[in-house]
Parts: structure tokens; sequence; C-alpha cells
């Protein structure tokens, strides 16, 4: 539901920013489906390392720790090795090198810390919004996003994706473009101009590495939750039938 | 026994001293209940159960969480991922919190179901109406807490209705939140009353509700007095010990109440965003307002009617202020009585020119609730269980059931021209439940009651 | 008709049955509160193991370190510092350390892995409070005083490897905490080799 009305709130604004004799068919706000499993370590330690590399430059993560990260499978001495850049100590959390004020002037918002950041977008908000970037020479940073719409984020896996740029083409359905009020109904694509360094199905698992990461970090529990969940249902189960085996023998007497 | 003996013995010794022996046969080994209580008996415990969980949850959260407007939300994630077991914790009491308002609700429905408001038991329903009060306060103070987005808005937008008062409003809301705008004072005040105000008053509301049910006895889904034919032991014929019946019945109940609870808990603490609301994952933001607020699921049926109260719903209003008046003319039988509808019907007309929609959106979704003090009263029918009422009450029933979940419903959508309409009409059919009754309860036609229970 | 006996023993049995797994289901559920009590990851994170440069330490210097909120005293002792451990053994409460709080590895009258380096607590083992360190010919302490630590709170006597005299109101020798060398001059205090 949160996740419907936001991408319904944020398509209002592109309405808007587009030229009012056009009208945008709806398949461009869609979220896509994020492909999570936050059981699949390989993933989350893939997607720790993008996110510590590219990441952690603008934001924070200051309520997760380093040392959590051994619960994916790393070692305190990979911790350290390769993933703590800023901090000295690996029970420290993940804070950010940035000034938040200074972040703010640059930016024009402070980049919000990312702790619970898939707790409140939601895993496929995130994989659409990363694979949504494009080249808009218009902004600030010179990029501008399908998802987010003037973010102040510039595309900071622009490398890894290459340079994409957004196209309208006018909507054809069995050869005669279609109307909507009037007005032509514009097909919204994306070319990509500049190859980046992975393929667009890398990029896609790249990305889905990093959401996957950034799922298990907004609740770092979830795994043990599950687990415990398993057996105190299973012991639960048992106390029914006992309890209910119980009061059956004592409501005999009662006609 | 040699020990058997020494147990008896300490027994007697605090018997001297302290009646618990009487205590222990006066309210379970010998309190004599219904034996054909339903489905539908089961949620008074479940709400204890409740009520017992969310304090020691509370407690152990409140060694951890601190209640600063710069520590708050940072506390709430420090115990979801540093204190051991600190995320069971937390889930048990967020989903305690939505689970409290269900089996209450459901409580609710009982009562309305088989009459457990009429005399004797007024004063048990009204105890009932006040722990309800009571738990939606506790509700809304604890929300406030975890200093998030919907936290802060919420709170924001529901002290801004006390501002909505006329004259003392904004001194009020002032007063209320300690500050300008909902703040760390009102963070920290908040928490004094989540943690210990109003849960000493409900723990004493809930004492004096339980002391007043022992002293008429259980309702029962046939709304026939047990008590009135006794057998030669000078126990009701249809009623049982409530120990060792109910108390077993009640842990088994109290046992899949568990299951159900730790299905959600553990795989799915969010409930879709309903019980952990995704927008109260962002840290409050004082200079930025969500797209969206909404109140909680439990609350949205009577923010509902607050939303319905526009300009155009204050004529409906007046109509009906015209309409009641008309009626009091013809029914009274005094100049006096002729008098006082006048003068009400005037001074009320007049409060609904001089104050804006606004206020009478406050005043209706306090009335939405305080209407159930008057249920007692307005209730004229002979008989209490739904099984022997007529089609008439049945027929309200249902809407009534029907408007209150539209309403809720409602409450999480963004509102429209349709949607406002439809909460219009679920409001009014919702207070037409209640006004109407005398009228409609005492032209029902009603089944004879049974002289025994019938199960 | 089944006998009263064989139901009264069904239903005892139930209940019995019923209330052992109620009741471990009960301890199952109370554990978890028992535990959250327990150190957070922030307070484990907080007394992590320090790590310490002894470098710069001179003969007969000492270094104070901060270890989970405790100061922990890094003394280089001269020859003659440690010439001290033997002569005062007839003064003190328990010279052999028999029932002090100190690592396996750490034994003899020196009290630490290298003679010239003490490690230890300096929290006074009577009432808590921190010895102030007092050098050999320190007129305040009399004649005959060979150098250690006094606290001020009661008076208790610790000498250069930190062992209580006896007669003084501290029952124990100062505390050695678990540590390592990691390399010539650098100390990791609250870890030893087995990792602690």
């Amino acid at each position: 539901m949160m996740k419907q009305t936001i991408a319904a709130l944020l398509a209002a604004p592109l309405l808007i920013a587009a030229a009012p004799q056009r009208a945008v068919a709806a398949e461009e706000m869609a979220l896509e489906n994020a492909p999570i499993d936050v059981r699949d370590r390989a993933s989350l330690q893939a997607g720790a390392r993008t996110f510590v590399n590219y990441c952690l430059n603008c934001h924070s993560a200051s309520l997760m720790r380093y040392s959590q990260l051994t619960a994916i499978g790393l070692t305190e001495d990979q911790i350290r090795d390769s993933l703590m850049f800023t901090a000295r100590k690996v029970g420290e959390p993940m804070a950010v090198a940035m000034n938040r004020a200074e972040a703010k002037e640059w930016f024009g918002a402070a980049p919000p810390d990312l702790s619970v950041i898939a707790r409140s977008r939601g895993a496929d908000w995130l994989y659409t919004y990363l694979r949504g970037f494009y080249r808009d020479p218009t902004t600030a940073t010179g990029w501008n996003n399908a998802v987010f719409p003037n973010v102040g984020m510039p595309h900071v896996l622009w490398q890894l994706q290459g340079v994409r740029i957004r196209k309208e083409t006018p909507l054809v359905r069995d050869g005669k473009p279609v109307e909507e009020n009037g007005m032509p109904v514009m097909q919204v694509s994306y070319e990509t101009v500049t190859p980046g360094t992975q393929s667009p199905e890398q990029y896609d698992r790249t990305v889905r590495d990093l959401v996957n990461f950034l799922v298990w970090m907004g609740e770092p529990q979830q795994l043990k939750r599950k687990e415990v969940g398993i057996f105190v249902l299973f012991v639960l189960g048992v106390l029914a039938l006992l309890t209910y085996m119980l009061k059956q023998e004592f409501w005999k007497d009662v006609h | 026994m040699a020990n058997n003996s020494k147990v008896q013995a300490l027994l007697g010794w605090i018997d001297d001293r302290f009646p618990l022996t009487k205590l222990w046969k006066e309210q379970a080994s010998e309190y004599y209940a219904p034996k054909n209580l339903n489905f539908w008996y089961y949620f008074g415990s479940l709400a204890a159960v409740v009520l017992v969980n969310q304090i020691v949850t509370g407690i152990f959260l409140t060694m951890n969480y601190k209640p600063d407007a710069t520590l708050a939300f940072a506390s709430v994630e420090y115990i979801m991922r540093d204190v051991p077991w600190g995320w069971l914790i937390r889930y048990m009491h967020s989903t305690g919190a939505s689970a409290f308002f269900i089996v209450v609700y459901l409580h609710m429905v009982r009562g309305l179901l088989y009459g457990s408001h009429k005399k004797p038991r007024e004063l048990i329903w009204i105890f009932g109406v006040l722990i309800f009060l009571c738990l939606m306060a506790e509700a809304f103070f604890g929300y406030l807490l975890p200093w998030g987005q919907m936290s802060y808005w919420g709170a924001q937008v529901i002290v801004n209705l006390f501002g909505a008062i006329p004259l003392i409003g904004q001194d009020l809301a002032v007063w209320i939140r300690g500050d300008y705008v909902i703040a760390d004072a009102t963070l920290n005040r908040f928490f004094a009353f989540h943690v210990i105000a109003v849960p000493l008053v409900l723990l004493g509301l809930v004492v004096a509700h339980l002391i007043a049910l022992h002293e008429v006895g259980s309702n029962n889904p046939d709304g026939i007095e047990i008590k009135k034919k006794k057998g030669p032991d000078g126990h009701p014929l249809d009623g049982i010990p409530f120990h060792p019946y109910y108390t077993v019945k009640d842990l088994y109940g109290v046992v899949i109440f568990l299951i159900v609870c730790s299905i959600i808990l553990f795989f799915m603490p969010d409930f879709g965003g309903y019980f952990l609301e995704a927008n109260n994952f962002i840290p409050a933001d004082s200079l930025k307002t969500p797209p969206h607020i909404a109140p909680v699921w439990y609350f949205t049926p009577f923010y509902s009617i607050l939303r319905a109260t526009t300009e155009n719903f204050v004529w409906v209003l007046r109509g009906g202020v015209v309409i009641a008046a008309v009626i009091a003319l013809v029914r009274s039988r005094s100049n006096k009585m002729r008098g006082a509808a006048i003068a009400g019907a005037v001074v009320l007309l007049g409060a609904l020119w001089l104050f804006e929609a606004k206020v009478w959106g406050v005043v209706l979704m306090g009335a939405s609730v305080l209407i159930f003090f008057a249920l007692p009263w307005l209730d004229r029918s002979p008989v209490k269980s739904v099984r022997y009422r007529g089609p008439y009450f049945k027929a309200a029933l249902a809407v009534y059931f029907v408007s209150f979940v539209i309403l809720g419903y409602l409450g999480v959508q963004v509102p429209t021209a349709g949607r406002t309409l439809l909460a219009q009409i679920c409001t009014t059919l919702y207070f037409l439940f209640f006004l109407l009754m005398p009228w409609y309860t005492t032209i029902d036609k009603y089944k004879p009651e049974p002289e025994r229970v019938t199960g | 008709m089944s006998n009263p006996s064989d139901v009264n023993k069904g239903r005892r049995n139930i209940v019995i049955g019923t209330a052992a797994v109620g009741g471990a289901a009960g301890v199952g559920a109370a554990w978890p509160f028992i535990d959250s009590m327990n150190p957070s990851e922030r307070a484990k994170a907080a007394g992590a193991p320090v790590e310490a440069d002894i470098s710069k330490l001179e003969p007969g210097q000492m270094m104070t370190v901060e270890w989970r909120g405790k100061p922990v005293w890094i003394l280089r002792r001269t020859p003659e510092m440690l010439s001290t451990l033997e002569k005062d053994r007839p003064q003190l409460a328990d010279p052999d350390s028999k029932h002090a709080e100190q690592p396996p590895y750490i034994k003899g009258d020196a009290r630490s892995i290298k003679p010239e380096y003490l490690v230890v607590i300096g929290i006074c083992t009577h009432l808590g409070c921190s010895p102030n360190a007092k050098p050999e010919g320190d007129p305040s302490m009399g004649a005959g005083w060979l150098g250690g630590f006094l606290c001020p709170c009661h008076g208790s006597r610790f000498d250069l490897a930190g062992r209580v005299f006896a007669n003084f109101p501290a029952p124990d020798n100062l505390p050695i905490p678990p540590y390592k060398y990691v390399a010539d001059a650098k100390v990791v205090i609250g870890e030893d080799t087995k990792g602690a």
C-alpha cells in the first residue's frame, strides 16, 4: 500500500515536469520486483562491499556496527582489512566521513542515514531507484532519476552501469499513434550512450546484491527471528495439543 | 504426608492474617460462571494477558530506551540490534499493542451481541469504556516514543485538534506540548504518561471492572440470569466453578492466541506496514511533512469521522438538530419541556453556525467514543442477547459493524470526494445506531427467552 | 463406565504433562528477558581490548591506559625495583599470589609476562579507590619503604608487583588483566594469546 502510494505520488511531479501537451505511459512509474534473498551470504557480502565502497562516502549507517557483519559470514579480520576505511575498531558504527551540515550545503539535502532505509522505502523502490538514473544536463548533478525526480544524489554507480539518456517516443499500437484527451501518449525509454564496466545483467546483479544487503542491514536479526519463530511455533503447537486435551478432560463433567 | 501438613500449617498462618483461601474460593474455585460461554468469551482473559505482556515488555524496553529527541530513534534501533533479544522484546511490544486493540474490539462486540451492558451490568460497561479511553490515550502517548515521522506528525495533528477548541484551544495545545511545536519536552512528558501514569490508571480500572463483574456474575450467550435458578446447594443450576473449568479453557485460548500472535511477530512483524509503519523508520523531521499522514489502524474509524465532518456535513448536523427538536416538540408533554427543546435547538444551531467544521469534527470524533457510555440507557430491549432480539436490532447492529469497518478502511486511504461522501454516510449510520436505539429497541419484536441456558 | 481412580490418574497425568511442558516453555520465555540485561553489543564494543604503545616508556616510568572503564598501569621496572620483590615477601599477605585475580600465564614474584613491564589494574581490592604511586624513599611512607603504591582511602599498601601488604584493609593483590604482546613495544590489554 505504502509503496504504491509513494510511487503514485512520485509520479505526480514527473507528470507536471513533463510538457503539458503529453501524457506519460503508466509503466514507467511501476516499481520492479526486487529479487531479494537475505539467506544468500555471497550476495550479502558482495552488497556489503559495494555499500562500503560507493555509499559510505556520503551516507552514514550509524545504527549499524561493523562487527555485526560477522553474521553474514565475514571474519573480523576480513572486515577490518577490506571494509573499514574510517573506523578504527571493528565494534564501531558505520559513520560517514562527510560533515552533515556541509553535505546539506553541497547537495541541497543531507544524504539520509541508510541503516533502516530498506524498511521505510522498501526493497522494490531501492532496486528500481538504483537502476533508474539517467543523464540530465539540466540538473545540478547532471543526473536525474525515474523513480525520484530531481533527486540531489548523483549516479555514484555510473561507471558500472554506463551513461543512459531518457527518450520519449510516441506510443504506437497497431500502426496508429495512441491518443488520450486529444494528446499523443509518449512512451519513455532509456538508451545507453556510453557502456559501463558491467553489462546490464551484471549491473542488475550488483544492484540486487546491494539492495539485498540494505534489506539485511535494515534488520540484521531477521534470520534469527525466523529461526526462533519456527521453534516457538513448534513448542506452542505441542502446548496447544496438551491444553486442549486438558480442557476436554475437565469438561467431560459438564453437561 | 508430613509435607502436606506443613503446607496446611503455612496456609493457616497466612489465612489468619490475609484472606488468601477466602479470596481463592470467592473469585475462582467457588465463583460460578455460566456453563455455556462460547468463543466470544475468550477475549476478556486475552486482554488481561496482553496487558501483562505490554507491562513486562515495556519495563524491559524502558531499560534501554532514551526519551530524548536526539536519542530516541537511535535507541530503538539499539534495542533492535545491540541488546541481546532486544528485537524480540520490541516486537512483542509492537505486536502486543495492535493485538490489544483487536482483542478489546472483539471483547466489545461480545458486549453488544449478548447485552452485557444492560442492567445490572451497567457499571462494568462504564468501567470498560473508561478502560477503552485509557487504552487509546496509552497508545497515542506510546506512539510518539519511537520519534519517527509518523510518530511526530501524528502527534502534531492530534494535539492541533485540541487547538481547534474555541477560545482556549491554542493555549491548551501549547500547554499539552510544553512547547510551540511537538518537541523534546513533549516527548519526555508523553514518556512519563505512557510508562507510569496511564498504566496505573489502567490497572486500577481493570481491577474495578473485575470487582464489578464478580459482584453481579457473568452474562452468557442466552442473556439470562443464571442466579435465578439455583440448586439445593445454593449454586446456579447452569453455573460451573470458574476454577478449574474456565481456568483450563482460558489456558487453551491463550495458547491459540499466542500461536496467532507468534505467526505475526516472527514472520511478518510489520504486518504489511499496519503494525509497524514504513514511514516511522524515517527519523522525525519537523521541517518535512510526509505526504500521507494517517493514524495507526486502530484509530482510523474515529479519524474517518473527524475527516468526514466537512462544511457540507455540518449542514447535515444542523438538519439533525432541527429534526430532533421537532420530535422533542411533538412528544413533549409540558410547556417546560417544549421550551427546553426549543432553547436547546437554538443554542446548538447557534454553535453550529458560529464554530467552523474543524471544531465539529473534533466534537463528533469525541462523541463517537463517548456515546458508548450511554448505551445501557439507550437500549430499551427487554432481552439481553441478540439471539432473542428482533429484526430491527439485528439489522441495526449489522449496519453498525459494517459502517465501523468501512470507516476504518477509509481512514487509511487518501481522501477523495467519493470517499468523503461514503465516510459521511457511514458516520451518519454510526450515530443513528445509537440515537435511534431507544425507538427501534422499543418497537422491535422479541422472542421468548429460555428458562435454562441452551449452550 | 471407567474406574474413577483411572480417571483421576488420567487427569493427573495430563495436568502434570501440561504443567511440565508449560513450565519449560515459561522458562524459555523468561530467558530472553534475563539475557537482555547482559552487556549489549555497544557495551562490549566499549569494553573491547585496548592497544598500548610502550616504546616511549623510560625505566622507572609508569603510564596509564583505560580498559573497561578502569585504569591499567604499565610500569617499566628498573633492576633495583625488581630486586625489591623478593625482599618484601615477608611483609606481604599473599606473596605467591595464590588467591589473586590474574591470568594463568602470570607467575612468580614479578607477576608479568616480561619481568621488566608490570601490567596491573590500578583499583584497590578493598573498596575500589585508585592507589597513588609511592616510590622508594618517599618520607611519608616511613623507614624501610622499598617502593610501591598507597591507597589514599583506607591506607592499604601494595608493592612494585601490586601485591598487598599484610595487616591492611585490602584483602587481595591488585588484579592483573588478560594481556599480550603483539610487538616488542605494543601491548594489547583485554586479550590474551588464547583469545579473551
